[in-house]
């Protein structure tokens, strides 16, 4: 078997270095193959999964109650209101797409990379991929006003004789969400598929045989297959790796094409992305550290990815400390009274809170990860993860609500306050999120069972 | 297992192996004994099987990139449809045809286009989905999902003969099964 002498060298680093494993010795492919299949086949539904299930199922169904009430009533029911027209819905919608952009960025870039740790969580994060970028698009829809005319977003022939307008970053959105969320939904079919025969090959059933069976299509792994998948894998992480740079950006000149202090800047779209990995990443570990724990997974998600994990979070933490300065630097440097009304009124402001947790979050906390002995701390890294997350949500809210509530006039101004509807659909949004997740981890292998087989070959060759 | 006479009954001989390694080289070894129709089996990609038992590279990455012309010019002359012919609208004096707004959409139909040839295209080369296989009937064939290799010498091959391609097989340390249509 050839490999890249750089990914030779990766893995004898690692073995070298002192560091964690990838995958813990003593693997075969059997092993592998019958653990992870067994957590969908075998294993009886646990307590602690029912009770997950019923807590999110609850929040999902206050999600859908809010929702009727909302179609009903409309978005009164909101604190929305003029000056700030784009309040928590927006904020949800940002923060859940952020999410998104994990899933691709481990399975895409990292892929490219080369970089083997990224096999024992891909697919995971590819799953919370979907279920985040399901739970982003619901946000711009339900704020729609009348959001039984979504389709008003796309071109398609009508008897008014309309087009949406080309020129706006929000069509521009509605473009990239659409296509971000069907070629994530391809990649990570697409790496299922030889799982699906597998499950299919092991189910006891015939139930689960056959419905396995028509998922796998009738994968067999035969060496022509194999080689048009890897191509095709590959070519898949090639086209994704822009297209997940390009969402966020676009989310971002959301923002930066307005002319809302504190919005109008040109390094919206950058700043948008790294915020973006930084939230991801920060929410596989929050789901990946208890997940390993429930399914005894830690043979395959070891301390070094976790502490991979840490790293990412660290240097993408740093580049948004990087952005919150530089925020402060353009509206100073830029002589405009707007801007530099607009920074005092975010430190000093009615919500000023808003803005030092936030820089208490997503800058000081992650400081901590410079330790190793942080970094290999399992409950202080599931507890700085929450903390990043949280961080990340009021990042967006200090962009969207802080900016909006006093811009230009001071007749304009006005203080904004959520009501029980607004939380009740950003938690209720966690319930969405949590249910498709659980039934994931049920459903379908939550660990790329062929890429373990192809990682448990690799890390033989070196010993 | 009943042996089958009927050379019309018979899809091939399976041989399983318990290594990539041995699989490599029986596709090796097959290939230069002169059989031609034949694939190997495997719960992992083998690198360099497709290439022992003689199979051309896919042409799937041009595919991938027609897919995605297709995919950005289509986008682009949509936008470009919309706003200069179907719909023009003077916005103080602005040109109609102003392209650095239609990149965005152009590259995200791009990507979309590529997307869905590098998907499809996979399938449909592969001949997937393709619920029946003789293969299947073979019940050791489950573990070519798990952790066996399996090369099949298919009975429509021009030197298949039943006991002289079961010796070669044989010949290579494999356990041989007959494979029933």
């Amino acid at each position: 078997m050839s490999h890249s002498p750089h990914e030779e060298s990766a893995l004898v680093a690692s073995e070298t270095d002192g560091s964690a494993p990838v995958i813990e010795p003593g693997h075969t492919y059997a092993s592998v193959t019958d653990q992870i299949s067994a957590i969908v086949l075998t294993r009886p539904t646990s307590r602690g999964w029912v009770f997950g299930f019923a807590i999110s199922f609850s929040l999902l169904m206050a999600f859908l109650y809010a929702t009727a009430y909302l179609f009903a009533v409309g978005v009164g029911i909101w604190g929305t209101t003029v000056p700030v027209g784009w309040a928590f819905p927006i904020v949800n919608f940002v923060w859940w797409i952020g999410i998104g952009h994990a899933g691709t960025l481990i399975s895409a870039v990292l892929l490219l990379l080369h970089q083997e740790w990224r096999t024992s969580i891909n697919r995971f994060a590819e799953a919370m991929t979907l279920f985040a970028v399901s739970c982003a698009g619901l946000f711009p829809l339900l704020h729609l006003g009348r959001p039984w005319l979504f389709y008003w977003l796309l071109p398609y022939p009508n008897t008014m004789d309309l087009w949406p307008n080309f020129r706006s970053p929000l069509i521009w959105d509605a473009f990239a969400v659409t296509t971000y969320f069907t070629v994530s939904i391809l990649f990570w079919y697409m790496g299922l598929i030889p799982d699906l025969a597998t499950l299919r090959d092991r189910a006891k059933n015939r139930l689960p045989r056959v419905i396995y069976g028509i998922m796998a299509m009738g994968w067999r792994g035969s060496a022509a297959h194999w080689q048009r998948y890897e191509t095709a894998y590959l070519l898949l992480g090639g086209i994704a790796t822009p297209l997940v740079v390009s969402v966020h950006s676009i989310v971002g000149m959301d923002f930066a094409a307005s002319l809302i202090p504190g919005w109008h800047t040109t390094f919206s779209p950058p700043f948008f992305v790294a915020g973006a990995i930084f939230s991801g990443f920060a929410m596989v570990m929050t789901l990946m550290i208890p997940l390993r724990w429930a399914y005894g997974l830690q043979d395959f998600v070891t301390m070094r990815h976790l502490e991979n994990m840490a790293k990412v979070i660290l240097a993408t933490g740093s580049m948004m400390a990087y952005g919150y300065a530089a925020e402060v630097f353009f509206a100073y440097y830029s002589g405009n009274q707007y801007e530099r009304f607009m920074v005092l009124n975010r430190a000093l402001g009615p919500y000023a809170w808003s803005y030092w947790a936030l820089i208490a979050c997503n800058v000081a906390v992650p400081q901590l990860l410079w330790f190793q002995s942080v970094r290999r701390n399992i409950p202080a890294l599931f507890i700085i993860s929450l903390i990043v997350n949280v961080g990340m949500w009021l990042e967006r809210f200090v962009i969207v609500v802080i900016s909006l509530h006093r811009d230009y006039l001071p007749s304009a101004w006005r203080i904004y306050a959520p009501t029980v509807w607004d939380f009740t659909h950003l938690v209720g949004s966690i319930g969405l999120f949590m249910t498709l997740l659980l039934l994931f981890t049920r459903l379908l292998p939550m660990i790329s069972i062929f890429e373990l087989r192809e990682l448990v070959h690799k890390t033989r060759d070196e010993v | 297992m009943q042996a089958i006479s009927k050379p019309g009954m018979l899809h091939g001989l399976l041989a399983e192996f318990e290594q990539g390694e041995s699989l490599l080289e029986a596709a090796r070894q097959a290939h230069a004994a002169g059989y031609r129709k034949m694939d190997g089996y495997s719960p992992i990609p083998v690198h360099g099987l497709s290439q022992a038992l003689g199979q051309k590279p896919s042409g799937l990455p041009l595919l991938v990139l027609i897919g995605g012309i297709i995919g950005g010019s289509a986008g682009y002359f949509m936008l470009y449809y919309a706003s200069v012919i179907s719909y023009p609208i003077n916005v103080g004096g602005r040109p109609l045809h102003s392209w650095p707004a239609f990149i965005p959409i152009t590259f995200e139909m791009t990507v979309l286009g590529a997307a869905f040839a590098a998907f499809f295209g996979m399938l449909a080369l592969n001949g997937l989905p393709r619920p029946y296989h003789p293969l299947f009937n073979v019940p050791a064939f489950n573990l070519a999902s798990r952790n066996r290799f399996f090369l099949c010498i298919e009975a429509r091959d021009p030197l298949f003969d039943l006991n002289r391609t079961r010796q070669f097989l044989e010949g290579l340390q494999a356990r041989v099964y007959e494979v029933p249509e």
